[in-house]
């Protein structure tokens, strides 16, 4: 399917008013959802038959910066046996960015919604076990963070070099 | 800073860092808490496995990551699209021209002149792609007999890795972190009689190949100890997001270098082998070497290809300059992209937004393939021995760069 006819079954499929905006600029053509329901919408774009994004290839947390005050989390979706991409973006509230767990559909979301939670302090609802993944459990900060400032000291050891 | 002592005492340092996920409590009277790692050679790097086991039998692992961390994606959010070349390389290690393809790939069709690469340009990025795919197979074959305990393969296998490190060397300057692939380019053409040398080790490479398979491979104890072991069903290994030679091991014909058909190759001729069952079940860690094992020969194939490619239709000239299309600023339009290639170990991804007003991107993610293929280990693991842990962690073939990026 190519991006138009992606994006109109999808508009059919969730409703018009699910889809925020859609993205040409992006590559592969992207689609932005709100946040709330995006679990179920995300179920239905796994499960359609003619859709049947059956991988999550990745997740990218993204922050705005203080200006902007807002987050991004952009899922990369791809079905194998139709050969077809799409990006999904969730736009998210800077001072308290909560989103549903997708783990239960893609198991691939467990760790990468880790990282996401790890590097940019995303919180997602429902997630199996969402602990940090990379840093260290008690890490200050999230450094992917625009306005990140590492901590001085780590168990005391200098963190600047 | 110099003449004082940086460290203090302090009780709350004496806590772990990173916390085992089960507490002694919890665990029934039988089973207790094994830890391999993070410096265990069976983890192939700095990687902790949480093991809870009942006698020989594992009940759960947790693999707790971190300890190669640098924060690739921080790094690349200060640094110019070009300058991040090099901690690309840094990331997968044992394949660093695959990586540095797919990124220079990404940030050339983000500046829309992906089409404009001259041939010969593409044909040796393939070359050298392939050659490194060959590396980092041998590495993952060689090491993962060591991890079951045949000492042979990886010395064989380390072996013919150094004809190609060389090759390598002789190219780029560098044994493993190349730098080679630039955006828009090269960084230099092939030396002058590189293309005689690569044939030469190509032929010397097959019978060594079939030897190592021969021996190996087909080896009774080899199959007695991998067949059967660490079934992934296809299923499953999709919903993990697996790619790479584990996908292939469960059977599906998936490679991305078919399916996007990226560079050239589509004007290439190579098969996709997948694994079949042929000793045991399909999917289990034979299957995932075998699979390894027939990559290897494909690559001699596009090798051989290529090296036709370089020596007739797009052979050296004296004014060829790999570095003619690679811009002088990189400052792509505002957009967001995520480019894909195939690597040893799987789909290797890049996210990118460029915000138009910089060369620097806003946001620079890296899907690692090792990093998504280890979340399977506990599924695959669990119910298994604790030996058959070993054998199946090492048939995941896992790098840890790219892991902790």
């Amino acid at each position: 399917m190519t991006f138009e006819e992606l994006t109109t079954h999808i508009e059919n499929l969730l409703g018009a008013e699910a889809i925020l905006r859609i993205d040409e600029q992006c590559t592969p053509g992207a689609i932005e959802l709100a946040p709330t329901d995006l679990l179920k919408h995300m179920e239905v774009l796994h499960a359609d038959e003619q859709l049947y994004f059956d991988q999550l290839s990745c997740i990218t947390g993204l922050d705005n910066g203080p200006e902007a005050n807002s987050m991004e989390i952009i899922y990369q979706l791809y079905s194998i046996p139709f050969n077809h991409h799409l990006t999904i973006k969730v736009k998210l509230d800077r001072e308290a960015p909560v989103v549903s767990s997708l783990s239960s559909v893609w198991k691939t979301a467990d760790w990468h919604e880790r990282e996401a939670y790890d590097l940019l302090g995303i919180h997602f609802e429902g997630h199996p076990d969402l602990r940090r993944i990379l840093l260290p459990a008690d890490w200050e900060g999230h450094p992917l963070r625009k306005d990140y400032k590492h901590q001085e000291y780590y168990r005391g050891v200098k963190v600047a070099y | 800073m110099a003449d004082t002592v940086q460290y203090i005492f302090d009780r709350k340092n004496l806590n772990q860092s990173e916390p085992q996920k089960y507490r002694e409590e919890d665990l029934r009277r039988e089973e207790m808490i094994i830890n391999i790692g993070p410096q265990h050679p069976s983890t192939h790097g700095v990687l902790r496995l949480e093991v809870v086991a009942s006698g020989e039998e594992v009940v759960d692992v947790i693999p707790h990551l971190g300890y190669l961390h640098r924060c690739f994606e921080k790094h690349a959010e200060s640094l110019p699209f070009n300058q991040s070349l090099p901690f690309v390389d840094r990331m997968d290690y044992l394949a660093a021209m695959n990586s540095e393809h797919a990124f220079a790939m990404g940030v050339e069709r983000m500046l829309g002149i992906e089409d404009k690469i001259p041939k010969r340009v593409e044909y040796i990025r393939v070359l050298v792609a392939e050659l490194n795919r060959l590396a980092s197979h041998f590495v993952a074959l060689g090491s993962y007999g060591m991890d079951i305990g045949a000492v042979t393969s990886f010395f064989w296998m380390v072996r013919d890795r150094e004809h190609i490190l060389r090759l390598l060397e002789w190219v780029s300057g560098a044994r493993m972190l190349y730098n080679y692939i630039w955006v828009g380019g090269l960084f230099y053409d092939l030396p002058v009689g590189f293309e005689g040398r690569c044939k030469e080790f190509v032929d010397y490479l097959k019978p060594k190949l079939s030897e190592f398979e021969k021996v190996v491979i087909e080896n009774k104890i080899f199959v007695d100890r991998t067949a059967n072991v660490g079934v992934l069903p296809l299923d499953l290994a999709i919903n993990y997001g697996i790619t790479g030679p584990m996908l292939r091991g469960s059977g599906l014909k998936y490679d991305i270098r078919r399916a996007d058909g990226y560079s050239v190759y589509p004007e290439l001729d190579f098969e996709v082998p997948v694994g079949k069952g042929e000793m045991g079940t399909t999917g289990d860690c034979w299957d995932r070497t075998w699979v390894r094992v027939r990559e290897c020969y494909e690559s001699i194939r596009i090798i051989e290809q290529a090296l036709v490619q370089l020596t007739g239709d797009h052979k050296r000239t004296r004014d060829f300059d790999p570095r003619a299309m690679v811009p002088k600023k990189i400052r792509p339009k505002a957009q967001d992209l995520y480019v894909r290639a195939e690597n040893p170990k799987g789909e290797t991804g890049f996210f990118f937004r460029a915000d138009g007003r910089s060369d620097i991107p806003f946001r620079c993610k890296a899907r690692g393939a090792s990093f998504t293929n280890l979340s399977i280990i506990s599924e695959i693991a669990r119910g298994g021995l604790i030996a058959d842990l070993i054998a199946i962690f090492g048939s995941i073939d896992i790098v840890l760069g790219e892991v902790d990026r």
